[in-house]
Parts: structure tokens; sequence; C-alpha cells
């Protein structure tokens, strides 16, 4: 990273090539799709594909650019899974357009989002390393729990919630008016939502996922961010703000992660909370390792792939994960062998295009 | 040495990618001609098979995974009737091509496996096995008008809103409001303790219809205690209060892998209450490493019974032992009665495969509604316009490792 950032004119050619790459890979998709030629199997995998890319490349920020080991991404996800699928459905009447409506729920999304970062990130990020990742999954744990409790209906008087700490509440307790509707029913999740996602809407959220990031790492707060975790005691010697960067590149972390939340959460009538479970957040964690901490790009492929391939493998019935386990395991290794890295960095300037391009 | 391994890393990279390639390009053949024209889908489907076209049905449920049971049970079932149709004729004179996809009962990998199965072809799905998985999918075939009977997705949100979603087992209230209704009859003075968990659909569901049928029928309910899936492998907390809260019987609305746990735990303790499941129980006596007799008097309110003395469960249980080796469950045998549902209401319907799968659904909606059917689960069931089943649950209760019917 420190050699990307003493030669300014290389890190900018990766950025733009990762932009052409993805609105490249976009058009082609799209034509595909549009023309009928791509497998149904893979045009439904689209919008996941691209929750996940925008999931992977907002992790990225907090692991390999900032270097805090988070493990509670999938909390923020599901902050912002189900406050946009609450903000889509009952907007329903008020908002006819569906792209609107979309749009107004991955921004909601967004900031409920954040303000979970907020909340979390300021008592969080004063821990380092071990602890931070276990505060981490905690709250990805508290967060699962506490939706789990959560039932929300909508009527013409507006939202009503009750909180199910018992579990002796049930829908009943909601007072709804006959015109109402449940839009959450605690831990049988949100059911019956209207699926309105689109695959130019991941594509856009992408885009803008992309250059909110790519801008703040290699601006001057993306500067100190990287120097936080270079070198904190040097970092602070020189003045940097701690808390303030951390909090910059977390919180930016979990709203981006909050609208990837809110597309999914709206691509399938049924979500429930345990779906954002730890496993989830490894799952992301595992496409940013894959991809390369602090790579972007690498995220990007390394989501599309992973996502890909267990559906790729589902020729080999029952064996599907087991090989879906080895070729990760594979890729791991392979990426990591000295001779393996010396032969792409030989093929990198030539190639450098090429492989942003050619992603699918 | 090191560029060997890692030579032969590559290599298996790039067989297990072109491996997963290999099968997708292979049903897009069919999938790219399907969405534009429905006509040539149906043509190219009626040319491949040799004698005259076959219908396309499919299944979706977990065959890996925690809920494993279920999927496979509902798959081996559905695979013992497609057999038979096949050797007996088939629908209409035409065979039945049957293909299973798994969905690790998540409703993300779900969807995933309703697509592939659509690249296939397939014209009917039998499926999902699990409710949150069914309701993701019945969203979809909802919007594409495929029919779909789902064999034991219990949840009534699978079926909302939706007409050409059908049910073959119960509903999750009719099974909470059931499981209340029978112990009020015949176990009159009971104390009860329910042990449910908070975060799942199926769980949740049922609890809530029990506890409200239950204070209609007198009975007490003295204690309810929750788990969640992270906590589901102790439950000394709850069976403790269970028991200093005087409950004779405890209420497991839950599926068989915690009540395995409640149930050994329990027997540690020294804790003998009668315990009541419902559907999601049946599975426990084929679940690898449990001890049978810790089960024995369990009580299980299920459609289905082993024991049942009929010609047709008789030849399906004969049948199920001989292929798998084990005693079919409730769930295999809705497997079983989904596809002959589907083959009554294709033969009254007429349909032939060379019907787009649209088609069919109209003409199955039509069918579903008007007709009655019977078979393993039951006699002269019937579906209402909303996809929900209307047949008697029948409790049974486990003695020396077998289902008999109780009294």
């Amino acid at each position: 990273m420190n050699i990307k950032t003493r030669k300014p004119k290389k890190t900018t050619v990766i950025d733009f090539a990762t932009y052409i790459g993805v609105i490249l890979v976009f058009i082609v998709m799209n034509t595909l799709k549009n023309q009928g030629m791509l497998t149904r199997s893979l045009t439904g995998q689209l919008i996941p594909i691209c929750c996940y890319i925008v999931m992977a490349v907002s992790l990225n920020l907090t692991v390999g650019i900032l270097g805090e080991l988070s493990l509670g991404h999938a909390g923020f996800m599901s902050v912002g899974a189900f406050s946009g699928v609450v903000a889509a459905m009952s907007l329903q009447g008020a908002i006819p357009s569906e792209p609107l409506r979309l749009a107004i729920a991955l921004v909601v999304g967004a900031v409920f989002a954040a303000i979970a970062g907020t909340l979390v990130g300021i008592p969080v990020l004063r821990l380092r390393g071990d602890y931070l990742a276990i505060v981490t999954l905690a709250f990805g744990e508290i967060i699962k729990e506490l939706i789990n409790c959560l039932i929300i209906g909508v009527d013409e008087t507006g939202l009503h919630m009750v909180f199910n700490v018992t579990g002796s509440k049930s829908v009943n307790d909601l007072g709804l008016s006959e015109a109402g509707r449940v839009l959450i029913k605690g831990a049988q999740g949100a059911t019956g939502t209207q699926t309105i996602s689109t695959f130019t809407a991941g594509f856009i959220l992408i885009m803008i996922s992309l250059v909110v990031i790519l801008n703040l790492v290699r601006s001057r707060s993306g500067r100190a961010i990287m120097a936080l975790r270079d070198n904190r005691i040097a970092a602070e010697s020189v003045g940097i703000n701690i808390t303030k960067y951390k909090m910059m590149a977390f919180v930016t972390s979990a709203a981006l992660a909050g609208a990837a939340g809110a597309l999914y959460g709206l691509n399938y009538s049924n979500l429930v909370a345990t779906k954002f479970d730890f496993n989830t957040s490894i799952l992301v964690l595992v496409f940013v390792v894959l991809g390369g901490l602090g790579n972007i790009w690498g995220s990007i492929i390394a989501a599309t792939v992973l996502t890909i391939l267990p559906e790729a493998l589902r020729g080999f019935d029952d064996y599907r994960m087991l090989i879906y386990a080895v070729v990760l395991i594979l890729v791991m290794l392979a990426t990591n062998n000295p001779q393996m890295k010396s032969l792409f960095a030989k093929l990198i300037p030539v190639r450098k295009g090429d492989k942003v391009n050619g992603q699918d | 040495m090191k560029k060997v391994i890692s030579l032969v890393m590559v290599m298996a990279l790039v067989m297990c990618l072109m491996a997963g390639c290999g099968s997708n390009t292979e049903s897009a053949t069919t999938a790219t001609e399907a969405p534009a024209d429905t006509e040539t889908a149906a043509d190219t489907e009626t040319e491949a098979p040799a004698e005259g076209g076959s219908f396309y049905i499919g299944g979706i449920g977990p065959i890996t995974g925690d809920n494993a049971i279920y999927g496979l049970a509902v798959m081996n079932g559905a695979q013992i009737a497609v057999d038979e149709i096949n050797a007996a004729g088939g629908i209409n004179g035409y065979t039945v091509e049957y293909k299973f996809e798994d969905d690790v009962a998540d409703g993300e990998t779900a969807v995933n496996a309703y697509n592939n199965l659509m690249d296939w072809g397939m014209q009917v799905l039998v499926g999902p096995t699990t409710t949150g998985s069914a309701i993701s999918v019945s969203a979809k075939v909802y919007e594409e008008r495929v029919f779909a009977l789902t064999p034991s997705a219990s949840s009534p949100d699978v079926t909302a809103g939706k007409d050409n979603m059908f049910q073959l087992c119960f509903t999750d209230p009719n099974q909470g409001s059931g499981s209340a209704v029978y112990m009020g009859a015949n176990m009159p003075e009971a104390k009860v303790a329910v042990i449910y968990r908070n975060d799942d659909a199926y769980s949740q569901g049922i609890r809530d219809t029990f506890v409200a049928e239950a204070a209609n029928q007198n009975l007490e309910v003295v204690y309810e205690g929750t788990f969640t899936e992270d906590t589901a492998t102790d439950f000394s907390v709850q069976l403790t209060a269970a028991q200093a809260a005087g409950a004779d019987t405890v209420f497991l609305p839950i599926y068989y892998q915690p009540a395995s746990v409640i149930m050994a735990q329990a027997n540690a303790m020294g804790y003998a209450p009668t315990f009541f499941g419902v559907d999601g129980m049946d599975g426990i006596l084929t679940l690898d490493g449990f001890d049978t007799s810790l089960a024995e008097g369990v009580m299980v309110l299920t459609p289905f019974s082993a024991t049942a003395e009929d010609e047709l469960t008789q030849n399906f249980v004969a049948e199920y032992n001989e292929r798998y080796g084990e005693t079919p469950n409730q769930f295999a045998a809705d497997g079983y009665d989904c596809v002959y549902a589907i083959k009554q209401a294709m033969e009254n319907a007429g349909c032939t495969p060379d019907m787009s799968a649209e088609e069919i659904c109209d003409a199955m909606v039509e069918q579903f509604t008007s007709m009655s059917f019977s078979g393993l689960t039951g006699t002269d069931m019937t579906w209402s316009t909303a996809g929900e089943v209307s047949k008697m649950p029948v409790a049974v209760v486990i003695e020396n490792g077998v289902y008999v019917t109780a009294e």
C-alpha cells in the first residue's frame, strides 16, 4: 500500500480501471439479460451479487484500509435491510413509483445503519485488535436478537411497534386498524415484502460505494486513516485525530452495508433476522481476505466468484459445499504463494485492465 | 516440489470451475428459449425424451445442513411416487421427470434452486420443504405463474395472497390449536409447559395459536420457556423451571434436533413428563446418534402413521424401507402424496407436456380448488381457494421405537 501511495498515478489508473470494469460488466450483463441470453439461475443471482459486492467493498474499508477486524458487518446489513423494508412497505401507498421507493429505502437503510455504526463505534473503537473483533461479533448477535423481538405494523395512522422481549406478545398486540398490515413479525421476520430491487439499482449502489470509498481512500482523510493502520503511535504524534478518522471509516462502512442490506431485503419476499448471523459476517470477511486486504477490485471479484460458485457447483449434488470449501482453501493457498505473486506482479502492468474487465 | 503442488492446485481449481460451468451451460439451452417463447421451449422439451415427452416436476428442500432429514424424506417419498407412476404408464401416458435441488433451508438459496429448476424446464414444483424458503419462493412462483404444492411448509404466510401456491400439510395455526384441542379432550388436568424457539417462524407461530386455544380448552399453561438457534444446546434452565412449575406435560412445537437434546437432558435430570410434539418432531427416530428409548412415550400430532393398517401405507412403508433402510416419516408421506395429488389434478385436467408451465398452472389451480384427494396423509382432502388443505390430524405415540396410533 505504501508503494502505491507514493506513486499516485498508478492508483488512479487502477481506480479508473475498476470503474470502467464494473460499468462494462454491467452493460454486458444487462444486455445479455434483456435478450434472455442468461440462465435463470444467473439472472436471479445478479442482485444478491451486487449486495455482496457492496458488503465486501465496505468491509474492506474497515478491515483493509482502517486495519480493524470487524466481525459484525452482517449486523449493519440487517439494520439496513429491516429499516429499508419497513420504509419501502410503509410508503407503498404514498409513493407509487417503485424506483423512487427503492431509492428512499436504500437511503433509510444507510442512515439507520450509520446511526447503529456511530452508536457501536463510539465505545468499540477505543478497543483494538482481538477485543474489537469480539465486541463487533457481539454487536452482530445483539442486533439479531433485537430484531427477533421486533413486531412492526402499519396502518393509516402510522407505524405501530411492539417490542416483544418476553416472547409472550404477538401481532394482535399492535392494535392495528382493519386496513393495517404487519411488516415485521418478530422471529418470523418480514414476510410478504414487495420485491422491488433491480439490477440497475444494484449497479448504481456499487458505483456509489466505489466513488465514496475510492475517493475517501485517496483523500487526505484516507491517508490519515491508513497512517493510523500502519502505525498508530506515529500517526498520533503528528497530530492525527484518531477517534475522528476511525469513526469516519467505520460509519461510512456501516452506512454502505446498510444500503446493501436494504437492496437485499427488498429482493426477497421473506427476510428473517437469523439470515444475518455470524456466518454471513464471516462470508463477507472471506470475500475481503480472498480479494486482498485494501484491494477494492479484488473484493469485487472475490464477492462475485464466491457467490456464483456454490450455485455453479450444483452439479456435484451432496458434495457441493465440500468442493466449495476445497476451492476456497486452494485459492487462499494459491494467492498467497510467493511464486504466484511474483508471476502476477510480472503480468500486472500488461493485464491490469483485462483482469478487471474479465471479472465475470 | 512447490511448483508441482501449486500446479496441481491450479489444475484442481480449473477443473472445479469447468465442471461447475458445464452443468450450467447444459441447462442453459432450454432456459434461453423458455422466457422468450414458451411455445418453442415446450417444443424442445417434447422432442428431447424418446416417447412423446415428459412432465418436468421439480422439488426443493434441505438435503444438507441441520434440517436435512426433512428435505431427504420429501425427496425420497416423491421419488418413490414418481417411479411408481412411470412404471404404471405415467400421467396421461406421459412419463414424469423429477429433479430435487438443495436449499439448506435458506431463502436466498431456495430462490437460486428455484431458478435452477426453471432452467431445467420445470413445469410444476413440489416444494419448498421449509417455511422460510417457501415464502421466498412463493413470491417467485406467483409472479411467474408456476404451480407449486408444498409438502410441509406450514405457515399461512406461504399461501397468503397467492392463488397458485398450495399446501399439503396443516397450517401452523391448525397444528397449534389442534394440539390444544387434543390435549383438552384427552388429557384434562394437564399442567403444560411450552418450550419453543422464539427466533423461528414455525415454532413461534404454533406457540401463539396453542396458547390462545389452550385458554379455551381449560388447559393450564404453567411455564413458557424460549430458546434461540444459538442456545439450542442446553435446556437445563428451561427444564428445571418447568419441573419446578409442576408441569407434567411439555409441549414442544420445535424441530426434532433441539427436541432430542431436551429429552436427553430431561432424562439425565430425572424429569419424566409427557412430551408432546407436532410435525417438526417427526424424524426424531431417524436422527443419527439419538437413543430412541429416550423418545419412548412421546406423543406427536401428525397426519401420517407408518403403522397404519391400510394397504397404501403398508406398501409405501415396505418400499421405503427396502430402498432407504428406514421407516418413512410424515415428510416422506407428504412428498409422496404431493406427486399423486398433482397426478390426479393433471389427469382430471387432461394436461399434456407441451403445455407451458403457465397453462398447467391455471388448469391445476382450477382442479385443486374443486377436487378431493385421498392419499397416505389423509382421506378426502380438499383445498380452499387460499391454498390451505383440510384434513384430520392423528396423534401417535412412540412405542418401542415406532409410531403407534394413540387412542
